[in-house]
């Protein structure tokens, strides 16, 4: 203890400190350093809250204002209160897009993380060419959702499909991916997947390598073997992470929108058929631009901001939980 | 013991192989596996648009280049209802114009928050963290698509650059970075010498932040040039931004896979060029912002 408080620190400490001391009392008289220092901090800000003002809250504002009216495109309006929401509540297609969407979420985001935990622990070992690889993960993500959707699009197609061939291969017969909730649900979730694993990877991996390595020294000291220090040690040591992830991942799976439209081939925002792969985000693009119901499109949007709202809420506590109680 | 066991922890990170941080068959396995998977459906992308659409629907499908590319652009191009060109030019104009204002502003707004004190600084930045969690595309259409018809912009490229000139993503990575990058004494100092405000920011912010502000600017590109629902709804066929005019050529020339993949392979091709040449720095930049986060 007595060693340590002799350190040198305090001796250090005056010497960039007394210049600065010395000449702000002669700063301080001008006139435009003082204003220089109080207000500019404020403009340097403005821009960024004065366009979100425009294109972010008085947008949301207005949205709740208009979920409030029956209200017609270029039409009508008239006060109804919330008969809007009323409505959407017994409105089967509505929860029909809302069971879509919470269906293809869920069923994309557990693999995705999976595996991208599994990559990032894989990207984490000592192996040569290690950029190399990080940047073969991360390609998927250079390409655009459109771009991944149309290829997707045609390996999934019925008839001159790969996938398809690829499973004839296997007897199994040829698949209409788009007929069926579950086989739509899935041909989207490996589109979201297919471009979303690798970054969530590398995010993770960032994570990763800040973990001490004493820990897994001193794990593999007592016998731990690499399977238990990863349950044990990375994965609760990753939590915050997994938080960040699993909040990004909420939020882009619950406006899901560019892939079902694209797998679609047609964008009516109608989701196939039977709506059986239309998303929330669609269902509001169609009541506005199709059916020009802009108050009912408005009611949704608010709806769909509290599904998120609560999406992230029961996400949040899942994911605390991860690795918490062991 | 204590002795056996410092002998034996100092021994363990020299000894040449390392149990747990080498990559063992497996973890080449899992990485192989992963890359191939990454790497298909963009190959098989390529390989389409030099192929015909004969050829395209083979069994097993063609997994080697063919010679048709230059015709199949042609094709491309000369298509009257996708306008891929004009989608294309639209597409660069857009997302250069939105990457400009969103570094521009993000820096200016991330210099305040992390070097300079202001009251209310601390509220302002997490009322900024707040506004990332609501989705504005979904939520604001009806009211931004009556603010453009009203302001008679509805089929041009304004309508879709100005809802996104700002982003809070930006502001809260580059406040991450300027406190990072830049060190507290040298403001200080640079206030001492009597700078201004404005011009601590130009000389002595701007150079340090910009690596930061490169991974910023290839992010919000790569974002801006995917962009699809809001030009879907506010954008006219005729006047496209290449990723609509993917859709119209999808919608138009369903059984025409060969034109649109050349459509796909052309519009992912620009960011492809950039992330090769700047792939190291967006890697970094990404794992970088994800500690800090």
């Amino acid at each position: 203890m007595t060693l340590n408080v002799d350190a040198p620190a305090p001796a250090r400490r005056p010497g960039p400190r007394r210049p600065s001391g010395h000449r702000s009392a002669g700063r301080g008289g001008s006139g435009f350093a003082r204003f220089d220092l109080r207000a500019t901090p404020y403009f340097l800000v403005s821009p960024y809250f004065l366009l979100f003002a425009i294109f972010g809250v008085f947008p949301l504002g207005y949205t709740l204002w208009v979920s409030l009216y029956d209200w017609e495109l270029a039409g009508d309006k008239s006060f109804i209160g919330l008969d809007n929401y009323i409505a959407l509540i017994t409105d089967g297609s509505f929860w029909n897009a809302v069971v879509n969407t919470l269906g293809i979420f869920v069923i994309s985001t557990i693999p995705q993380l999976i595996l991208a935990l599994v990559i990032s622990n894989a990207l984490n070992k000592r192996i040569r060419g290690r950029l190399f690889f990080r940047l073969g993960i991360l390609l998927p993500l250079v390409t655009s959702v459109v771009a991944v959707a149309v290829v997707f699009t045609q390996l999934y197609g019925r008839d001159y499909g790969m996938i398809n061939w690829f499973l004839g291969l296997f007897g199994v017969d040829a698949i209409e991916w788009q007929n069926q909730s579950w086989s739509a649900w899935l041909a989207i979730s490996t589109m979201i997947d297919w471009r979303w694993t690798g970054y969530n990877a590398i995010i993770l991996l960032a994570a990763m390598q800040t973990i001490p390595k004493d820990l897994y020294e001193a794990a593999s000291l007592d016998g731990a073997s690499p399977r238990r220090q990863f349950w044990q040690i990375t994965v609760p040591m990753l939590r915050p992470t997994l938080v960040f992830v699993v909040f990004i991942s909420t939020i882009g799976g619950l406006t899901l929108f560019t892939e079902p439209v694209m797998f679609e081939g047609n964008p009516t925002m109608a989701g196939g058929a039977t709506g059986q792969y239309q998303t929330v985000a669609m269902f509001i693009v169609k009541e506005a631009f199709r059916d020009f119901d802009m108050g009912y499109a408005s009611a949704a949007a608010w709806l769909l901001f509290a599904l998120i709202l609560i999406g992230t809420l029961i996400n949040y506590s899942f994911t605390r939980r991860i690795g918490g109680k062991k | 013991m204590t002795a056996v066991q410092a002998q034996r922890r100092r021994k363990s990170p020299a000894s040449a192989p390392n149990r747990i941080w080498d990559a063992g068959p497996l973890t080449k396995v899992v990485l192989a596996f992963a890359l191939v998977l990454s790497a298909f459906p963009i190959y098989y992308m390529f390989i389409m648009a030099t192929r015909t659409n004969d050829e395209a629907i083979d069994t097993p499908p063609p997994l080697l280049p063919g010679g048709h590319l230059g015709e199949n652009i042609q094709r491309l191009l000369s298509t009257e209802d996708a306008y891929f060109a004009t989608g294309l030019i639209n597409s660069a104009i857009v997302a250069t114009t939105v990457t400009v204002s969103v570094v521009l502003i993000s820096t200016l707004a991330g210099f305040a928050f992390a070097k300079l004190k202001f009251r209310g600084s601390k509220i302002l930045l997490g009322l900024i963290l707040v506004t990332m969690m609501v989705p504005l595309q979904q939520m604001g259409v009806v009211p931004l698509y009556e603010m453009m018809v009203t302001l008679g912009w509805t089929g041009q490229i304004q309508a879709v650059i100005l809802p996104f000139l700002v982003n809070g993503f930006g502001v809260f990575m580059m406040t991450q970075y300027t406190t990072q990058a830049v060190p507290d004494e040298l403001v200080e100092a640079a206030r001492v010498d009597g700078a201004s405000t404005m011009r601590i920011y130009a000389n002595v912010v701007l150079p340090a932040v910009r690596p930061g502000m490169a991974v910023l600017a290839l992010l919000t590109f790569m974002q801006n040039w995917n962009e699809f629902m809001w030009p879907l709804i506010v954008l006219n066929p005729d006047n496209p931004v290449v990723q609509t005019s993917i859709a119209a050529l999808n919608q138009a020339h369903g059984t025409d896979y060969v034109m649109l993949f050349t459509g796909t392979a052309a519009s992912v091709l620009p960011l492809f060029i950039v992330f090769v040449a700047f792939g190291r720095q967006i890697v970094g930049g990404l794992m970088e912002g994800a500690v800090k986060a």
